[in-house]
């Protein structure tokens, strides 16, 4: 077998490519959704695919350091990173380029790439969507950007989303107080990621952290439901000061903002939570959906963004992947070929003219350029007494 | 829509000790699951099910939400490297060490280029790594023992229950490199989705663990 030939037509593992029905798809829900934010008051920007390495991993970048594609620049002779994601890009947007002082709303969407997947769908391609609020620090920005999100999913035709909230202030708090080294609450972080309570106890023994701290870090394992959680973080959490009560008081009061939800949404918290733990500062959340087994959008607060690109703004937002959303909303996409009309291959300008005015009303009108094209389609333009009137087949 | 449960579990060791805790929650397979062919068995619970599958499959399945819950060895989790899943609960179950072995004599640490055959690539890698070494790693699915034998490796990294297997080859507990034990993993949608139902069966499990150890 001669493979040289045979797989040329192999594309990167999660590098995909959409087919016509799932390029309509996709594009209609782009258009959809540019139109909905652009209603609630965002305006839309495009950062470059490639950017110097430098400022693609700034602190809010730094995450995703591991998930970028470098190249070195003929040019520059600087490194070039591919986005992998457009947070850090819109931040630097909203901090360097626009310089307002007052609060700015963008979104953005565009392919990202990530050198490694981390969506269940192993892509390595998304269409990154998103929405970033800057300038405005508080309860009614990130209530807003939730809101946001949850519009954009219910739009889409989602239903039954479940909300999950948390805040990385506990955890910091946390940490800070029982002074762990960086490379301890790397893998504390790690283990609660995992909810690995008795991974954890054994983890905390092995560091000395007494009895009381090592129960209440397994303790943050189970600190997830409704809104009685909170109840029980404040008995449970309360003695590590103002700090870890002004996590939990937030969290209330974002659950109080959010009280009358569209559709059937419910709000849990999850006190350890903690995606996008080094560049948020504030409030994570995520959006889940029935049957789906990972979450479909995230995001959260990353306030100080912006001070490497001289201004330090607070900042809230969320994103999503349009190709995960087209994959979870599993609607049947209807084929726009199914309603062409067939036109005869004549230049007379009476067709040329009954051609453009149906094209413009909306209709697909496509030339039967082999004169062989009537069996595939429903309905065609024919001549009748000097007008061109569409006739069904 | 009624709430759907699937709980992955494997054949042998792992599926005769979690039965009894799964009971203790209140779920009783439909047929003996021990011994049936089927790959999906039904229980007394309306809408819940087990999946027999294999024991490396089980984070898979419950990664991707082929199951809410799954049951498998803290060497396959170690192995399996995700970040897609939350581990709740040390069962207790299948107590064994993760260790690295060789011949009698052998420094592993002193020796460069140093080869191991094991059936757990991403542990050793990580291992040696956290020790600045780089080794030659050599994937097996079985019967690492032979390795150091014949001379295809210089040391093993293997789960050892009691040591006679190694002991027979003529093989020596180098290092001990993790306890093992069976863990309930939870995909992380199914736990937020289905709170309720998930969390009422972890407290039962949990319930059910500690009046064993009394």
């Amino acid at each position: 077998m001669n493979t040289q030939v045979n797989q040329r037509w192999q594309l990167p593992e999660g590098m995909d490519e959409l087919l016509p029905e799932q390029a309509h798809a996709v594009e209609r829900l782009r258009r959809s959704i540019f139109d909905l934010h652009v209603s609630w008051g965002y305006q839309p920007v495009q950062p470059p695919l490639v950017e110097f390495v430098d400022s693609l991993l700034s602190t809010a970048g730094k995450d995703f350091d591991r998930h970028t594609f470098k190249v070195a620049d003929p040019k520059s002779g600087r490194m070039l990173g591919i986005r992998a994601d457009m947070t850090p890009q819109v931040a630097r947007i909203d901090a360097h380029q626009l310089g307002g002082q007052g609060i700015s709303r963008l979104f953005y969407m565009g392919t990202v790439v990530r050198a490694y997947s981390d969506s269940s769908d192993r892509s390595r391609s998304p269409i990154q969507l998103g929405a970033e609020l800057f300038g405005h620090q508080g309860i009614a920005s990130d209530a807003e950007i939730i809101r946001l999100m949850l519009t954009t999913l219910g739009h889409v035709g989602l239903r039954d989303i479940h909300l999950d909230l948390g805040h990385v202030g506990i955890f910091r708090t946390l940490a800070q107080r029982l002074d762990l080294s960086a490379a301890d609450q790397s893998a504390l972080f790690d283990l609660l990621q995992r909810k690995a309570e008795s991974d954890i106890a054994a983890l905390a023994g092995s560091l000395g952290i007494g009895e009381r701290d090592r129960d209440i870090l397994c303790s943050l394992c189970s600190l997830n439901g409704d809104v009685t959680v909170l109840e029980r973080a404040e008995q449970v959490l309360g003695g590590y000061g103002d700090g870890m009560l002004a996590a939990i008081a937030t969290l209330r009061s974002i659950g109080e903002a959010l009280a009358s939800l569209p559709g059937n949404t419910t709000v849990h918290y999850d006190l350890a939570e903690l995606r996008g733990y080094h560049y948020h500062s504030g409030i994570v959340f995520a959006a889940y959906v029935p049957k789906i087994g990972s979450e479909i959008a995230r995001g959260g607060r990353y306030d100080g963004i912006g001070q490497e690109f001289g201004r330090s703004r607070p900042a809230t937002g969320y994103s999503t992947d349009l190709k995960t959303l087209l994959r979870v909303i599993d609607a049947p996409q209807e084929l726009a070929i199914q309603h062409v009309i067939l036109a005869p291959d004549d230049p007379s300008p009476t067709l040329q003219a009954a051609v453009a005015k149906l094209r413009a009303s909306g209709e697909i009108v496509i030339t039967d350029i082999d004169g062989n094209q009537q069996r595939h389609y429903r309905r065609v333009l024919r001549e009748q007494g000097g007008n061109w009137l569409v006739e069904k087949l | 829509m009624a709430e759907t449960l699937a709980i992955a579990l494997t054949k042998g060791r792992i599926l005769t000790d979690t039965l009894p805790l799964l009971l203790a929650a209140g779920i009783a397979p439909a047929e003996d699951a021990t011994t049936t062919r089927k790959l999906q068995v039904g229980t007394n619970v309306p809408d819940t099910s087990l999946l027999l599958v294999r024991a490396s499959d089980v984070p898979a399945y419950v990664e991707y939400g082929g199951a809410d819950i799954g049951v498998t060895g803290k060497d396959v989790l170690l192995e399996h490297n995700g970040n897609g899943l939350y581990e709740p609960l040390d069962l207790g179950i299948g107590r064994c060490r993760l260790v690295l072995a060789g011949k009698e004599g052998v420094d592993p640490y002193a020796k460069k280029g140093l080869r191991v055959a094991t059936k757990y690539p991403e542990v050793t890698r990580r291992y040696f790594a956290s020790r600045g070494q780089q080794v030659e790693i050599i994937k097996l699915y079985g019967s690492m023992e032979l390795a150091p034998l014949v001379g295809m490796a210089d040391v093993i990294v293997d789960i050892m229950e009691t040591g006679s297997t190694l002991k027979a080859n003529g093989l020596l507990v180098l290092d001990e490199i993790a306890d093992v034990s069976a863990r309930l993993i939870v995909n992380k949608a199914s736990m937020k989705m289905k709170h309720d139902t998930i969390h009422a069966l972890i407290a039962n499990i949990k319930n059910a663990l500690l009046e064993k150890a009394i």
